[in-house]
């Protein structure tokens, strides 16, 4: 037994492969290129299919993971992806944009001495597996409860919570301002990370549970909360995302050629800019682009400029490495595809010609000195330091505020003093009855996989009331 | 599907009237506010202030001229075509309240957004004077309309063919001198808003203009619609689209709507050589 435990450590992490650097750089494919059935299963037999698996307490919304690791192990690919989807109706999704670093593979047994069990390409390659074969049970309905439920948003906190509820037999009609549904998986996050055809096919995997979605309905313009309960609905979500950009209060932030990281995604990923002129919506490409902020919407934004043909593709960042941010891949990805990084750097202004057009950014050097609020070390500016970059395109990803479109149209939710939506952590409710609330709405810009959490313990309390009371 | 039960050419084809069937917006939409309008998949977002509703039939009217590819693509829709998506109603209405006389001033296609706003006005109980321009007579749209919902109507063209000869703002100007004017609703190209703007502030009348800058979501979402009004950045989409004349940076907002004038003319060129 020792002896075979041992010889389970030394098997190496299977590695993802992944287009070339130099290549992906300038196309649009996914990076990533998926796990081979053979590849798959020698990364699962790594698992060592613990009694109290850690990984599972670092998950969001509760994945088993040892459990569905072992089907794959034994060669049960179908039978894996029904077992994730008992937790988990988005796992294409999860499986590529999880900080998994940070959650499950965070807490693995095996990440102490080495390297971690790859959960989220396992989690991916079983997903896509049912995708291409599309002969998997669907985890067992429950029997219609005729109770009627408005999800208001499609990206991941309302799928999931759209996804839970439809399997407790709740009837439930999803409500999505855009043309197109998934949110900020599909204007936010560029194709070459999640191919808008993988949320596509697992919203319609709702769809074909009995999900109805209600696409251009601007919930508090087109139809108020109000409105909806006087429709019949008996519980509504609010996963309507953070919405309004912030900027940075610079001088010259309105010259042709700086955009919002939201308006620049938005542009290349729903509305497709990239295949300009096939697709109408253009968007400016930059020979030499400055990315502002260095999350993970900072680094989709500074590889779609390479993508888009920068020949220059920086980020900008006022505080250093170690505490950017992003997703160690992104990071690493960015980094490999050439993009620069320019730390402990902050923008002082941006220059322009006399057509207003952005053609130069004026950047001031930083030290870190005493930790902030945050716990990061704030950075100090260095006076004097002052120094100009050419760019032709600025992007500023430095996250968002509250949008109140739909929170100043909806009487009775209170709000903190940011405009974001008060709801109780562990249910999501809200101050007002029937009405629960999750995702960045509630916690500002955060990720994927904790909308989904918030998404989750929120279908479990519209689950309770519906079936006992508020 | 929005389906188009209506369209009218007006200007010699160049502006374009579509009533659409969009029953749930039509319910809702008040004067002031703006739809998107997608014509196919493939097609972009293009923000539309509403020219009329119809609750009843459940109908929207929109009313665009015809200056590059999308709207071209607009154009070529036939009644019983439609719209693939339709999104709405969005911005703040216009605040419609009594305040003596007003005068609403117009031009080019602004005149279709002006037109429900004078409505609006009269109903409110104000004595309304409209002052709509054109470039010549056949490029005039709406005068039975406007002339029906005001007190006074006053015609420019800039080349003499009807009504006055010259700018909106020389009649605004004799106006403003001789009545005590309440509000000033200025809609219409820039350079116009901010030539009805520039004049009412010298003589300190409060001043609304309606703006159209470039826009994606609509929703609040992306930013591009952003303009300096007093100084400090605004969204047109959910903090206008009307703003204090006063305060606009019309100057800023006119480079703005070129960001995208080489690829526009490289989209439109491709479109008629397809179509030709």
């Amino acid at each position: 037994m020792a002896e075979k435990a041992e010889k389970k450590e030394k098997a190496p992490r299977q590695p993802m492969p992944e287009q070339a650097p130099k290549v992906r750089a300038r196309n649009f494919e996914e990076v990533p290129l998926g796990y081979s059935p053979e590849t798959a299963i020698k990364e699962a037999v790594r698992c060592l299919q613990c009694k109290n698996p850690a990984c599972v307490n670092g998950c969001p919304v509760g994945v088993d993971i040892p459990g569905f690791i072992g089907l794959v192990k034994e060669g049960e690919f179908a039978k894996a992806i029904t077992r994730i989807w008992e937790k988990n109706s988005l796992p294409a999704v999860c499986g590529r944009v999880c900080p998994q670093e940070l959650q499950c593979e965070g807490q693995c047994i095996l990440g102490k001495k080495g390297e971690a069990v790859a959960i989220g390409n396992l989690e991916r390659f079983a997903a896509d597996f049912a995708r291409s074969r599309g002969e998997c049970e669907l985890p067992v309905q429950s029997e219609p409860t005729n109770k009627r439920v408005a999800v208001v948003g499609s990206g991941p906190a309302g799928l999931t919570v759209a996804g839970d509820l439809i399997l407790k037999g709740h009837d439930v009609t999803i409500f999505e301002a855009f043309h197109k549904p998934g949110g900020v998986l599909v204007y936010g996050i560029p194709e070459f990370r999640l191919p808008k055809e993988i949320v596509f096919s697992e919203v319609a995997a709702l769809g074909d549970m009995g999900a109805k979605i209600e696409l251009n309905q601007v919930i508090g313009r087109t139809i108020t909360v109000d409105e909806l309960f006087e429709e019949g609905y008996d519980a509504i979500f609010l996963g309507v995302g953070a919405g309004l950009p912030r900027f940075l209060n610079v001088p010259g932030e309105n010259l042709i050629g700086i955009y919002s990281a939201n308006e620049y995604l938005t542009r290349s990923n729903l509305m497709k800019a990239y295949r300009f002129p096939e697709y109408d919506t253009p968007v400016i490409k930059g020979k030499h682009v400055i990315t502002l902020g260095a999350g993970n919407v900072a680094m989709d934004s500074a590889r779609t400029a390479l993508r888009l043909g920068a020949e220059s593709s920086s980020i900008v960042y006022r505080r250093s490495r170690e505490e950017v941010p992003a997703r160690a891949a992104e990071v690493h990805h960015a980094e490999e595809e050439g993009v620069q990084f320019h730390f402990l750097t902050a923008p002082v202004k941006f220059l322009g010609n006399e057509k207003g057009r952005l053609t130069g950014m004026v950047g001031l050097k930083m030290e870190l000195g005493e930790p902030d609020a945050s716990g990061r070390r704030r950075p100090i500016e260095i006076k004097g330091s002052e120094f100009e970059m050419n760019c032709d395109l600025a992007i500023i990803a430095v996250g968002a505020n509250a949008n109140p479109l739909l929170t100043s149209s909806t009487e009775g939710l209170q709000l903190n003093k940011w405009g974001y939506i008060m709801a109780d952590e562990a249910t999501g409710k809200t101050s007002r009855k029937a009405v629960w609330a999750g995702g960045d709405i509630v916690t500002g810009s955060a990720t994927v996989i904790l909308a989904m959490g918030a998404g989750r313990k929120a279908a479990d309390s519209i689950h309770d009331y519906l079936s006992r009371g508020w | 599907m929005f389906k188009i039960v209506r369209r009218e050419e007006m200007s010699g084809g160049t502006v374009i009237l579509n009533e659409i069937e969009a029953p749930l917006i039509a319910r809702k939409a008040k004067p002031g506010q703006f739809v998107i309008l997608k014509a196919n998949e493939t097609g972009e977002r293009i923000p539309l202030t509403m020219a009329d509703t119809n609750p009843e039939k459940g109908t929207i009217t929109v009313i665009y001229m015809v200056v590059g590819k999308s709207t071209a693509l607009f154009k070529s829709l036939a009644v019983g075509d439609g719209y693939q998506d339709t999104i709405g109603p969005l911005g703040k209405p216009t605040h419609l309240e009594n305040v003596g006389t007003a005068v609403c001033v117009g031009g080019g296609t602004g005149i279709a957004v002006l037109h429900p706003i004078t409505r609006g006005l009269k109903q409110a109980g104000n004595h309304v004077i409209s002052i709509v321009g054109a470039r010549s007579k056949d490029l005039l749209i709406l005068e039975d309309q406007m002339r029906a919902a005001s007190h006074e109507l006053h015609v420019c063209t800039d080349d003499g063919s009807y009504g006055h000869h010259g700018f909106v703002t020389d009649v605004l100007k004799s106006i403003l001198e001789k009545n005590k004017i309440g509000l000033v609703v200025g809609i219409g190209p820039v350079p116009m808003m901010k030539f009805v703007s520039k004049m009412t502030k010298e003589f300190g009348v409060k001043t609304m203009v309606s703006l159209n800058p470039i826009m994606i979501d609509g929703t609040g979402m992306c930013g591009g619609c952003r303009v300096s009004v007093g100084g400090k950045t605004q969204f047109a989409c959910v903090d206008g689209p009307e703003f204090d004349g006063h305060l606009v940076d019309f100057d800023e907002l006119m480079l703005r709507l070129q960001s995208y004038c080489g690829e526009e003319k490289e989209c439109y060129e491709e479109f008629c050589t397809l179509k030709a």
